[in-house]
């Protein structure tokens, strides 16, 4: 019975940085604290009513004290400031090589996709030592990604893209959390975050059948719906070829202006879902809206098929 | 000292629903936010119980539970805390304190309850038929297109409260800036004048955007018109904004007040003039005003940019200094005092002691990357409970306490204060305490169920909430039997400075029988004055 934790696993990088913070921080918090209640402890008994102490002449002001306690905390709360927004940063600046995980949270469970092809929903299985980017979209309410052994946590939207990442830096089994309000089993949207050596885990994608990778699953539903017919081969209208555009700035008929857009995550998904929102300079708005069509895990898996287009030549006008 | 025109000699019902001092307004609203505040309570209480276990077996379905823990947070911050203070104490004292006849509007200020009570007798009638599942945030587009309860209603009884919110603000600033005594300069008003118009002006500027915002998330439920959902080009995030520039700002209009409250009781019960007065006055100015540009603190994971997350985490910091301030400032004032720990002064440390807490716990929140860990979990419900319950609720009890005398002509029995003070202390530690280390361990908010290894914390919250709810029954039960007795407590039972204390108590129906002229600084207290009057005083109250 009491037997229970006080302090949570730290399972990743980023862990051991918040924690340090945080271990500061609470130095700063109960040192004030302690100097506040002892203060008080001490002028009640020192001046209680009846007891005879010198009290002549009382301090009405003094600026030098108030300046004091202007000026201490202000540095340490700079101080705090500085450390956290260092720690915040790392937290959202995935470095390059970062292996991309497809999250896609509904009421109420979390689809979860490998670029190897790989999906899970509720669990999540990640090697340890190897940043991992998560990719996140909701289908319905705004639902939000935790681990807390991980101390990571970012809201996931519908309509919009964001991304997490971590490096796993323990082997074992994690609570994956929603932390966003999100309806009746709200809960119950939890799954578990397991980190294996590398071995392990590319057993375990093995074991999941060599299936086709995710941007395979891509370029099938990039055929399937007809995406092909336009913006491949020979094509039925003139539309702009896809190869080597990911990442890209790409040019955008604004009116009479042409601005450039990067060609990012967002960029493909909102011109798959409203295509008449930004088109590219040079062609004409034909392209029919995929609105309510394609599911967003699928929407994922033709962005990963784009994106592994990026390394190849571009055929698009310039 | 003529008892018939005392303000409450006239009982009829009509005399007290028709009323237009601001004294017996004050009082209709004590009487209903004392009934809101149970009714939160007793659904706080259902919360902790059904919490004692990991498994959801006391109210068997998550949908009762998240009624409840919506019908909670509206009931105690827009029924409870947004009222509490300015409407009861405020009302009350504003005018006896500037020495004015009554409020710049008192007609203005009756209707101001009766919206009050309309918004919430709406809000006790979702509470009976069905109740609303969003959270008091009423987050987007959970709330416009999913949640399938009584979402627009609810808009409506919030957007109908704020205008009483509004309508006290506006009587508030009029009040100060026109009916001071003469002699009463902007610098001799006591602190908790200075707090309130603080307050009036967030309440004020703060109050229509949370209006506007209701308003379009109902007419986005009712006519899918496309501002908040992703589906309809509208944004989500645009919401939380919006919600969010109301709901910090309304942080202060919750404990702005009690401080003013403790601004009040510390030099009083010290027996010497506060230290520090001008900063502590410009301390109220500056958390109003920083108040309303630190919103964004609650959104570092909602998806907006990292850069205008770091613009809100260092304002947030900002913001903390001058609270500092006034604890400093208030434990100083003892220094060279008299220091007498009767019931009001013991709610004032106790408020002291846990707003340090949760001021200082907001640093965290504060910086990023350890908010990104503990957003949305029990640690931020810790926090926020010490601020808004350790905080205001400790000062509102305390400032009940310290004019209770002047509002009723009662002494109440002074060991049961010190008693309930101090039971409500141990509770309230006992109670959120523990979740400080929930959260940190990962416990998210607004959980029906949890994993096993959080319960023996939450054991130890449930325990804690019920000898709380002893604490806060304690001074209902005897502040009402000091009423059976006759009005003993005399015009000043605690030998305070300040114009109220200068009136009859219960005071006569017009404030006072001379105009008071202001001569002298407030808080004029000395360390060796003895206090006669008070000591006769109780002795009648433990007869
Ligand atoms: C007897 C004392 C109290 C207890 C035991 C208590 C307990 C709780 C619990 C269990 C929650 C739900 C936390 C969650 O699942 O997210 C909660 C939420 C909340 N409480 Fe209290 N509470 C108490 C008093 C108060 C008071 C006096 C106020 C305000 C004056 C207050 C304001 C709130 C608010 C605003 C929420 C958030 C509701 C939401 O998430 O929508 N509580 N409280
Ligand atoms: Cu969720």
């Amino acid at each position: 019975m009491w037997n229970f934790p006080l302090f949570p696993d730290q399972a990743s990088t980023n862990a051991a940085r918040v924690d340090a913070l945080f271990l500061f921080e609470l130095g700063v918090i109960l040192f004030f604290t302690l100097a506040v209640c002892l203060a008080i402890f001490v002028l009640v008994v020192r001046f209680r009513r009846g007891r005879i102490v010198d009290r002549s002449g009382p301090p009405l002001e003094a600026r030098w004290l108030e300046v004091t306690w202007i000026v201490i905390p202000l540095i340490l709360s700079m101080i705090m400031f500085a450390w956290s927004a260092d720690v915040y940063f790392r937290l959202y600046q995935a470095p390059p090589d970062a292996a991309e995980i497809s999250v896609v949270g509904k009421q109420w469970m979390w689809y979860l996709q490998h670029p190897e092809g790989r999906s899970e929903i509720n669990q999540l299985h990640v090697p340890v030592g190897r940043p991992i980017k998560l990719k996140m979209t909701s289908q319905d309410v705004i639902h939000s990604f935790y681990v807390p052994a991980f101390r990571i946590k970012q809201d996931v939207l519908p309509g919009r893209y964001t991304t997490l990442w971590f490096e796993p830096s323990k082997v074992g089994t994690y609570h994956l959390f929603c932390t966003e309000y999100c309806g009746t089993s709200h809960s119950e949207m939890i799954g578990t975050v397991t980190v294996m050596e590398p071995a392990e885990y590319d057993g375990w994608l093995a074991a999941g059948g060599a299936g086709p990778s995710q941007a395979d699953e891509g370029e099938r539903l990039f055929v399937q719906h007809h995406c092909a017919g336009c913006h491949r081969g020979s094509q039925v209208v003139n539309a702009p070829r896809l190869e080597g555009v990911y990442g890209k700035p790409v040019p955008i008929q604004d009116g009479k202006e042409v601005r450039f857009v990067t060609a990012d995550d967002r960029y493909i998904r909102d011109s798959i879902l409203m295509p008449r929102q930004e088109v590219v300079a040079g062609y004409q708005p034909v392209m029919p809206s995929f609105q309510g069509q394609i599911s967003e895990p699928d929407l994922l898996k033709i962005i990963a098929y784009i994106k592994s287009l990026a390394a190849k030549e571009t055929g698009t006008v310039r | 000292m003529s008892n018939e025109e005392d303000y409450l000699q006239e009982y009829t019902l009509r005399s007290w629903l028709l009323t237009t001092d601001h004294k017996r307004v004050g009082l209709l609203y004590m009487a209903s936010i004392t009934l809101f505040f149970f009714v939160g309570g007793a659904a706080a209480t259902v919360m902790r119980l059904e919490l004692m276990t990991p498994k959801g077996d006391v109210l068997g379905s998550p949908d009762a539970y998240n009624r409840l823990f919506t019908m909670h947070g509206v009931i105690m911050i827009f029924f409870f805390l947004v009222p509490s203070i300015p409407a009861v104490l405020g009302n009350f004292l504003l005018p006896l304190m500037i020495g004015a006849r009554d409020l710049a509007f008192p007609k203005l200020n009756l209707l101001s309850w009766y919206v009050y009570m309309t918004g919430g007798l709406i809000g006790i009638w979702i509470l009976l038929f069905g109740g609303v599942d969003t959270g008091w945030t009423f987050y987007t587009p959970f709330s416009t297109m999913f949640s399938n309860t009584m979402v627009v209603t609810a808009a409506l009884a919030v957007f109908i409260t704020g205008f009483s919110s509004i309508l006290t603000g506006l009587n508030f600033i009029v009040t100060v800036h026109t009916m001071r005594a003469p002699g009463m300069t902007w610098f001799r008003l006591p602190l908790f004048v200075w707090s309130h118009y603080a307050t009036s002006l967030v309440m004020v500027l703060g109050t229509p955007v949370l209006a506007i915002t209701v308003m379009l998330v109902a007419l986005e439920r009712l006519f899918h018109i496309g501002i908040f959902d992703p589906k309809l080009g509208g944004d989500p995030i645009l919401f939380q904004h919006l919600f969010w520039f109301y709901s910090h700002p309304a942080v202060y209009i919750m404990v702005l007040p009690g401080m003013a409250v403790i601004s009040e009781i510390v030099p009083c019960f010290s027996r010497r003039p506060i230290f520090g007065y001008r900063f502590i006055a410009g301390s109220s100015m500056a958390i109003a005003i920083f108040g309303f540009l630190v919103w964004g603190h609650h959104m570092f994971v909602s998806g907006q940019s990292m850069y205008a997350g770091m613009v809100f985490s260092i304002i947030s910091f900002l913001v903390a200094i001058p609270s500092a301030i006034k604890v400093f400032n208030w434990t100083t004032t003892m220094y060279k005092g008299a220091v007498w720990l009767d019931t009001p002064m013991l709610y004032a440390l106790g408020f002291i002691g846990l707003f340090t807490i949760g001021g200082l716990t907001g640093l965290m929140l504060a910086s990023l990357g350890v908010d990104v860990h503990v957003h949305d979990t029990y640690f931020v419900v810790a926090h926020f409970h010490y601020i808004m319950v350790g905080g205001a609720v400790m000062a509102y009890l305390g400032g009940i306490h310290f004019w209770w005398p002047k509002m009723t002509g009662r002494m109440y029995p002074e060991i049961w204060g010190k008693l309930s003070a101090l039971i409500v202390f141990v509770g309230f530690n006992l109670t959120f305490f523990p979740q400080f280390i929930l959260g940190y361990l990962g416990m998210p908010r607004r959980y029906y169920e949890y994993s096993p290894e959080f319960q023996v914390l939450n054991v130890m919250s449930t325990a804690g909430a019920s000898i709380l709810a002893v604490g806060y029954v304690m001074p209902l039960v005897y502040l009402l039997l000091s009423l059976r007795q006759p009005a003993y407590a005399g015009p000043n039972p605690w030998g305070a400075t300040g114009l109220e204390w200068q009136t009859d108590s219960p005071p006569p129906v017009h404030n006072f029988h001379d105009m008071p002229v202001v001569t002298a600084e407030p808080y004029d207290y000395s360390p060796e004055a003895f206090q006669e009057e008070h000591d006769h005083a109780v002795s009648h109250a433990s007869r």
